[in-house]
């Protein structure tokens, strides 16, 4: 970590969105997390990706449980409302904010001890209700703040600094999201910012539950020869299925690309994503065979990453709760509140 | 035979039951019929937990006095479960009656020769008119009601308009459920003579509704303006969540576009639910609980977390037997210290009392601007007794003038004109700070919400000063709370007395009884009813008051005493416990034989043995 806060002034030329907004208004705090955290990639990715968006920051709601990756909504996105929960219990805070105000955009961000292990339940029931969220988990494998103890995402066998072999069954994330229902399931990894961007964004603007795996290595407790989250092991069997652009204003398509090696989808919103395929038989519409290919790669030792699987028509726990246009938070007392005449009527059908 | 008791409007009708055998509708159909003959009754369910096939009582008290609590003792048993028989007919008073279905002959060694029995033969009579099962099994049940009301001298005129407005819109069960009404009502004017119970038109029942206090909360809960509600079933707080749908269909539907003005999520678990409310209530939107004992042992964690971070949020608890799984279907105040304190770290929370389902109502509204006002969970503690038994109260009230008060929030208005957040700053002198709720403004006013340390500005931080300055903050808010939480009731004896007594919740209706019994006998207490914590100060004023002062409350370890003594510094010895936890609800008899007892043992002048 470093102690030198950030300049507030910066160069003029500064690239702008098109809401006037640099890079620097989509910043946090300074991270206090250790020099090399994985954690630090996914939060500058995120810092890009909302400023690509064109995302007003007050209009995101950032939450999380407790552990290094919950620690990080405080070092982006300065200017929006965080709240840092209890462990293992952000899926529900997030739940509750979400049918408060169905306008904002709700980011999710965790770890494996805090969505695998103690917060395995949230996790799971926040998917299943099709929470409208992008849920990302930075998954390292390991216990950090706590120095090094095995995550329930460990794979069987993996070796901890200290050398003990992990005897435990791993949590695959994305296999239980896809199961669960979420609409919208990708991994990435932390270290390929230029796949981890775009997977943000798209999930951002994705309707209903989007959920992000994203393999974060721990450069303190678990980048060491024998782990299978270290940086060097997740490259070396890292299997991407395909490379994802993500459009919002169905902006041209200037390259050519060989016929079936592109498929274009349209979200909910409108946004557009293409992907480039990587594994030509990959369909990341097909819920069941995505499920199956993850197994069987799994099987062979690979992870892999890209966008996995996207329903385009996701819906949402407004949809299902039929809520009015209207944020409820934003209902006042003449629209919540029946008055007198109402109870008098009420009474007399009691007596 | 003893010579049968003779009683004009002031009884209790006990029904014995098998649960999942359709006894309920019946048996509320005959207290209902007394309460629109004018004459007050009290009712309460006593059951089981469990769905079908065990026992469950029903118990009537008719009291043309208005006595609202349980008596105890029975006058006339309804015994239609034969696994209880024997049980049910030794609860039965000295002179009282057995009614009983007499298709099968019963040795008289079943019975007893100090009662008065009255046979029906209820299942003899069902199967002459009635052939399919279902219909057989809950006619019977209609069938004793018209038998009763034949016995008891009731008007058949108001049972046959409730079944009417009952089976409203569902017009041809009308038909049959009249039929089976008068074949019992015929068989008694046939074969057998009235009871010396009577029940006699009377006009004191006023305006007065008869309502469960689950509903009445969930009631308060849509005047209150709450949005969002997250809930975990749970006996006995269930009906509240359920009643909140209900209520929130009727009242909150948009007209135009069927869409809901309310959000309900049932969680996975209780840990859920208070997430859910918390996020929500952090985001803006009034948002609430419903649970009993277990499910606040769950939530503890985030209550520590809103009471730290400072969160509005309201949790019923509607209390249940305890420890652990305890009697879940049986009740007690014994929530009362896991509540105020619940969580780690120093923390401590408002609690509220209801007395009854108006004041629910009451409550249940005002937790809501509380919450707001207070930023911090406020516990509303109803129990079973209040929760799931119908009450007579008085009719529900709203003042369509009053708005929902909101608490110290900054909006985008005042942000701009250059008001600045600062969020855990004591501006004012309450212990309270401002707040924003997300999304008011693109540059201003947002903040980060913790359960770590925080500063004035919710900065991160462990420094100890301003550790201290920020929990100072919080004791001076919880002192805010005290002028804000609905004041104790007093009502005071006719005569001077050194003697006073505190109750709060639903042992109300019981002391108000057993008040006016020992007034009566000429033994004066004043007495304060208990509606909130923290304490007015009124409560230790009304202790120093008086020489000795009795506490009734319904757990073992007399908690509300815990409460008053370690946070007002009062004696201990001043308060005496009278404790009633045996989970059914607190009578006056109670209340009257242990403080007679407490009187004899410290050598008062004793008391004459109190009528009942």
């Amino acid at each position: 970590m470093t102690y030198i806060p950030k300049p507030k002034l910066h160069h003029p030329q500064l690239p702008t969105n098109k809401l006037g907004f640099t890079h620097r208004d989509y910043e946090g705090s300074i991270s206090t997390l250790c020099a090399g955290c994985g954690h630090d990639s996914i939060s500058a990715a995120v810092i890009q990706a909302c400023f690509e968006l064109d995302i007003q920051p007050h209009r995101i709601a950032k939450m999380s449980g407790i552990g290094c990756s919950s620690k990080t909504p405080d070092y982006f996105l300065g200017n929006s409302h965080g709240f840092n929960s209890v462990h293992g219990r952000m899926p529900s805070v997030l739940t509750g904010a979400n049918v408060a105000n169905k306008d904002l955009i709700y980011l999710g961000v965790s770890g494996d001890g805090d969505s695998a292990s103690i917060g395995f339940g949230q996790f799971a029931h926040s998917i299943r209700r099709g929470v409208n969220m992008l849920y990302i988990v930075e998954n390292n494998g390991v216990y950090g703040l706590t120095k090094g103890q095995f995550s329930a995402t460990s794979d069987k066998g993996s070796k901890s600094k200290y050398g003990a072999i992990n005897g435990d069954s791993a949590i695959d994330m994305v296999s239980i999201a896809m199961q669960l229902g979420a609409t919208y399931v990708a991994r990435s990894f932390s270290g390929d910012k230029s796949q981890l961007v775009p997977l943000i964004k798209a999930g951002m603007s994705h309707h209903g539950a989007a959920f992000i795996d994203c393999i974060s290595p721990c450069v303190a407790f678990n980048n060491h020869v024998g782990s299978t989250k270290s940086l060097d092991y997740v490259r070396e069997h890292n299997e991407t299925v395909n490379k994802l652009d993500m459009m919002v204003d169905h902006e041209a398509i200037v390259a050519d690309y060989a016929p079936g090696t592109v498929e274009m989808v349209t979200q909910h919103d409108g946004s557009v994503l293409r992907l480039r395929k990587t594994s030509p038989h990959y369909d990341p519409s097909d819920r069941i065979q995505a499920m199956n290919y993850l197994q069987e790669r799994a099987a062979a030792g690979e992870i892999v990453t890209g966008l996995l699987y996207v329903d385009p028509e996701g819906t949402d726990l407004h949809d299902y709760l039929n809520t009015v246009d209207k944020p409820l938070n934003e209902l006042q007392t003449e629209d919540l509140v029946p008055g007198s005449e109402a109870l008098k009527k009420l009474n007399e059908s009691l007596r | 035979m003893s010579k049968p008791i003779e009683s004009v409007n002031d009884f209790v009708v006990k029904f014995a039951n098998v649960n999942g055998s359709g006894s309920a509708s019946a048996n509320e159909l005959f207290a209902r019929s007394i309460l629109r003959m004018g004459v007050p009754v009290a009712s309460r369910n006593i059951f089981p937990s469990n769905i079908q096939g065990l026992p469950t009582w029903y118990e009537v008290r008719i009291s043309e006095a208005g006595h609202m609590g349980r008596r105890g003792g029975v006058d006339l048993m309804v015994a239609m479960n034969p696994q209880t028989w024997a049980a049910d007919v030794a609860e039965i008073e000295v002179g009282g009656y057995l009614f009983y279905d007499s298709t099968k002959p019963m040795p008289p060694s079943k019975f007893r020769e100090d009662i008065n029995v009255v046979g029906v033969p209820l299942t003899d009579i069902c199967n002459r008119a009635f052939t399919d099962p279902r219909q057989r099994q809950l006619f019977k049940n209609i069938i004793y009601v018209g038998a009763l009301a034949a016995l008891l001298n009731m008007d058949v005129a108001q049972i046959e308009k409730l079944i009417g407005e009952q089976f409203q819109g569902k017009d041809r069960l009308i038909a049959p459920n009249v039929k089976a009404l008068h074949m019992g009502i015929d068989y008694v004017k046939e074969n057998l003579a009235p009871l010396t119970l009577r029940v006699r038109s009377s006009d004191k029942v006023g305006d007065r509704i008869f309502i469960d206090g689950n509903s009445a909360a969930a009631l308060g809960a849509v005047y209150g303006g709450a949005t969002v509600c997250a809930w975990y079933p749970i006996t006995p707080s269930t009906s509240v969540a359920e009643a909140f749908m209900k209520y929130c269909k009727k009242f909150r539907t948009d007209k135009e576009t069927g869409k809901a003005k309310y959000g309900i999520v049932q969680g996975e678990d209780e840990l859920a639910s208070i997430g859910i409310v918390l996020g929500a209530a952090w985001n803006g939107a009034r948002s609430f609980t419903c649970t009993s004992g277990p499910g606040v042992s769950l939530m503890t964690e985030f209550v520590g977390l809103a009471y730290y971070a400072e969160i509005p949020a309201v949790i019923m608890d509607v209390q249940r037997g305890g420890p652990s799984t305890g009697m879940p279907t049986r009740t007690q105040q014994a929530d009362l210290i896991g509540a105020a304190y619940a969580s780690h770290g120093d923390t401590k929370h408002p609690l509220l009392f209801p007395e009854d389902p108006t004041e629910s109502f009451e409550m249940a509204s005002l937790s809501f601007d509380l919450a707001d006002r207070l930023q911090t969970p406020i516990f509303l503690m109803l129990d079973l007794d209040i929760g799931m038994n119908d009450w007579l109260c008085k009719p529900f009230e709203w003042d369509d003038s009053r708005q929902l008060d909101r608490g110290k929030v900054l909006n985008a208005e005042e942000l701009e004109a250059g008001k600045v957040l600062q969020r855990y700053t004591d501006l004012e002198g309450d212990g309270i700070g401002y707040r924003t709720y997300p999304g008011t403004h693109p540059t201003k006013g947002s903040y980060f919400t913790r359960g770590s340390s925080h500063d004035r500005l919710a900065k991160y931080s462990e420094n100890g000063t301003v550790y201290v300055e920020n929990v100072q903050r919080l004791l001076r808010k919880f002192e805010t709370a005290k002028k804000l939480i609905p004041a104790p009731i007093r009502h005071d004896a006719k005569q001077k007395t050194k003697y006073g007594i505190l109750y709060y919740g639903s042992t109300a209706p019981s002391m108000y009884e057993a008040l006016e019994l020992f007034e009566t006998e000429g033994f004066h207490l004043n007495a304060m009813r208990v509606r909130g914590f923290p304490f007015a100060d009124e409560v230790a004023a009304f202790v120093l008051e008086h020489d000795q002062v009795f506490l009734v409350e319904q757990n073992r370890d007399a908690q509300l005493r815990t409460l008053l003594v370690t946070e007002t510094n009062l004696d201990p010895a001043r308060i005496v416990p009278v404790l009633h936890y045996d989970g059914t609800p607190i009578t006056a008899r109670f209340i009257i034989d242990k403080i007679t007892a407490l009187l004899k043992a410290r050598n008062v002048a004793p008391l004459r043995e109190v009528a009942r």
